[in-house]
């Protein structure tokens, strides 16, 4: 069995002293966050990323995936305790979780959550490594043609995600694809939109635009809305242990999660927040049996389902990652920026090239499931007492570790200024509703797309045709085509807006 | 002809400008072909499609009813001031401005004005529990960044460490 070799590989890495300290410094990161509403992973990985430069490669990668799935477990505590998502794919745990503590079941609550994403955890590491390996295979076969076929799916379904209008966050990629493009050309050594400015032609750093846009950004716009009156239930939590009738309502809801979640966490643009609405407008439709508690009312399938889901969802979008090189959300675009630091150029090359670190980082998952689960159940009491710290200590720090990490990428002030324009520019765009994910996650496509059009041009002499008659690059586009019709559905559009209503 | 909404409004034509700006700039560079890419070709397409989306956008705003007028609101100009400037400041005490000759005054200076001004972003701060804060945050940050981490920065002001 290849796959076991393959595992017992990874495990040899993943159970170094090393790995395994770093592995749990990014969990706990992960949680604390996660907890932490107004904090979410991808400002915290633009942060650590410059960090990182010291570290070994794998056990940097290790750190920052424990912060993206951590960080899943971590927002159902604040979801169900304080009624706030404390990351934004928890925002349908707030129902039902918020519900269950208000009728003193947060325990339950919270163990329902936490089992949840253990088992979602485990199963999507598991089809992490076992598609893994065939899915590689197929991606040698893919020409550039396919290749931009496949960013151009994979940003139509960072659309269908945004939770604004459609023309906006096709815009948004287009901005961040032009953004992306600044600097110097590799084919013509031309410096494009660089203004004779010398620190531009290498380009704008992403560690600048992430922190900028979603860091600084966002602490402003938390500043601007006036202090919600929490309502925390802190002395309530007694009690973890879920009755026997609970497990048995949650259990097939994990499961249905767990399956939807790992499925749309494959799919480009998918990933963590889109599994958790989709589970839980599964568990709706399937209704309650008479006498079980409806939904909204805090039932425990809402909570199971969701946290089950963005938990396998987080997991399994490291797929196409790692196997095509392609990023499916803006937390796997900051992972794109972490493996080129470390000079790995992430692709279907990397499971050959650098064996130790794409098993690894895959068996570090099921360890760092393993000490979350530990981390939030038992533990819960420290994290707890973090959601009574005040905003207004949070954010002074916040803007001191994003301030340490941008000059500390370069060491120079120019990154300092730049990272200023995009905060105020991210401001702007929380204003006018636009959406920044799909900006980051075209700044990373940018010139991976231009290369791959650049080079199937040539290969077929100018013929834009040749997208659709290579038959991989025409289903992808088909499939891209298809989504964006779907979602321009009249019916299934005002589902759409329905369902993000909250976000 | 009435705005139906006024975030829409202002994002197609901030789109329309930015897009319009790239397209220009993109006919500065080579064009080349279809099959021999120049580097302005890419830039150009995108720049004509983003204008195009900003049209719609636009379009759309004037047109399709929404509730509210969907205002772009009041801008909260101290938190955007307050914390970009505790940023630049961060930034300059670190290293320092050789234009007006003022020497680096190193993380641990830069931590104390970090936390004040990005403080006063917030209505109702207070100076005692600031300085405690920024205390806080000055060890932890030796600690990990500069011990732990071991990342390259001045810690102290230029003047004292020579």
């Amino acid at each position: 069995m290849d796959l076991i070799a393959n595992l017992s590989l990874g495990f040899g890495v993943a159970f170094t002293p090393i790995n395994l300290l770093y592995c749990f410094i990014g969990c706990v990161l992960g949680t604390l966050i996660g907890v932490l509403p107004g904090i979410g992973p991808v400002a915290t990985i633009a942060m650590l990323l410059p960090a990182t430069y010291a570290l070994p490669p794998v056990s940097a990668l290790i750190m920052l995936a424990g912060i993206y799935y951590g960080a899943q477990y971590g927002g159902s505590t604040t979801a169900i305790l304080v009624n706030l998502p404390g990351e934004s794919s928890s925002v349908v745990t707030c129902i039902d979780g918020y519900q269950m503590a208000r009728k003193g079941r947060a325990g339950p609550a919270l163990a329902a959550a936490g089992m949840g994403s253990f088992f979602a955890g485990c199963v999507g590491t598991l089809i992490l490594a076992s598609f893994a390996a065939p899915l590689t295979e197929l991606a040698f076969k893919f020409g550039p043609a396919e290749y931009f076929a496949l960013m151009v799916l994979g940003l139509i379904g960072a659309v269908v995600l945004a939770s604004g209008s459609l023309l906006k966050a096709i815009a948004m990629i287009v901005l961040g694809l032009l953004l992306g493009l600044i600097g110097t050309d590799v084919n013509s050594g031309v410096a494009r939109f660089s203004f004779d400015i010398p620190e531009l032609t290498d380009g704008i750093g992403f560690v600048v635009i992430a922190m900028g846009v979603f860091g600084y950004g966002e602490i402003i716009s938390n500043l601007s809305k006036p202090d919600d009156d929490r309502e925390v239930f802190t002395a309530k939590v007694t009690g973890l242990f879920p009755t026997k009738d609970d497990i048995k309502k949650m259990a097939p809801a994990v499961l249905r999660g767990t399956v939807l979640g790992s499925s749309l966490g494959i799919l480009p643009g998918g990933g963590a927040l889109l599994s958790a609405f989709a589970a839980y407008a599964l568990e709706k439709k399937l209704g309650t049996k008479p006498g079980e508690i409806p939904f909204g009312q805090g039932n425990i399938r809402g909570v199971a389902a969701p946290e089950s889901a963005n938990n396998a969802g987080s997991q399994t979008s490291f797929i196409p990652l790692l196997t095509l090189g392609i990023p499916p959300n803006a937390v796997m675009a900051l992972m794109v920026g972490a493996m080129t630091i470390h000079n790995i150029q992430p692709g279907p090359q990397v499971m050959t090239s650098n064996p130790q670190l794409f098993w690894g980082l895959i068996a570090s998952m099921w360890i760092g499931n393993a000490m979350l689960i530990i981390l939030n159940l038992p533990l819960i009491g420290i994290w707890i007492k973090l959601l009574t710290v005040p905003y207004r200590y949070l954010f002074p720090a916040i803007v001191l570790f994003c301030s340490i990490g941008v000059f500390s990428t370069n060491n120079n002030t120019f990154d300092v200024w730049m990272v200023g324009i995009f905060g105020v520019v991210g401001y702007l765009f929380v204003k006018l509703g636009c959406e920044p994910a799909p900006l980051l996650l075209g700044f990373i496509l940018g010139p991976m797309m231009e290369e791959n059009l650049r080079r199937a041009l040539l290969l077929s002499r100018g013929d834009w045709s040749v997208f659709v008659t290579r038959p991989l690059s025409a289903s992808l586009l088909a499939v891209g085509a298809l989504l964006l019709v779907i979602v321009l559905l009249p019916s299934i559009k005002s589902k759409r807006e329905e369902a993000f209503v909250e976000d | 002809m009435n705005i139906k909404s006024q975030k829409d409004f202002v994002s197609g034509l901030m789109f329309m400008g930015i897009g319009g700006f790239f397209a220009w700039g993109a006919t500065a560079y080579s064009l080349g072909t279809g099959a021999r890419m120049g580097p302005g070709y890419f830039p150009l397409m995108l720049g004509v499609m983003m204008v195009i989306l900003g049209v719609f956008i636009t379009f759309n705003s004037l047109v399709i009813e929404r509730s509210g007028g969907d205002k772009i609101g009041k801008w909260a100009y101290r938190p955007l001031f307050f914390i970009i400037a505790a940023n630049l400041i961060f930034g300059v005490c670190l290293g320092g401005l050789p234009s007006i000759k003022l020497p680096a005054m190193g993380m641990i200076f830069g931590i104390y004005v970090l936390s004040f001004v990005a403080s006063m972003a917030a209505i109702g701060w207070k100076v005692k529990s600031t300085f405690i804060l920024a205390t806080g945050l000055a060890v932890i940050s030796y600690v990990a960044f500069v011990k732990i981490l071991n990342l390259q920065f001045p810690v102290w002001p230029a003047f004292i460490t020579g």
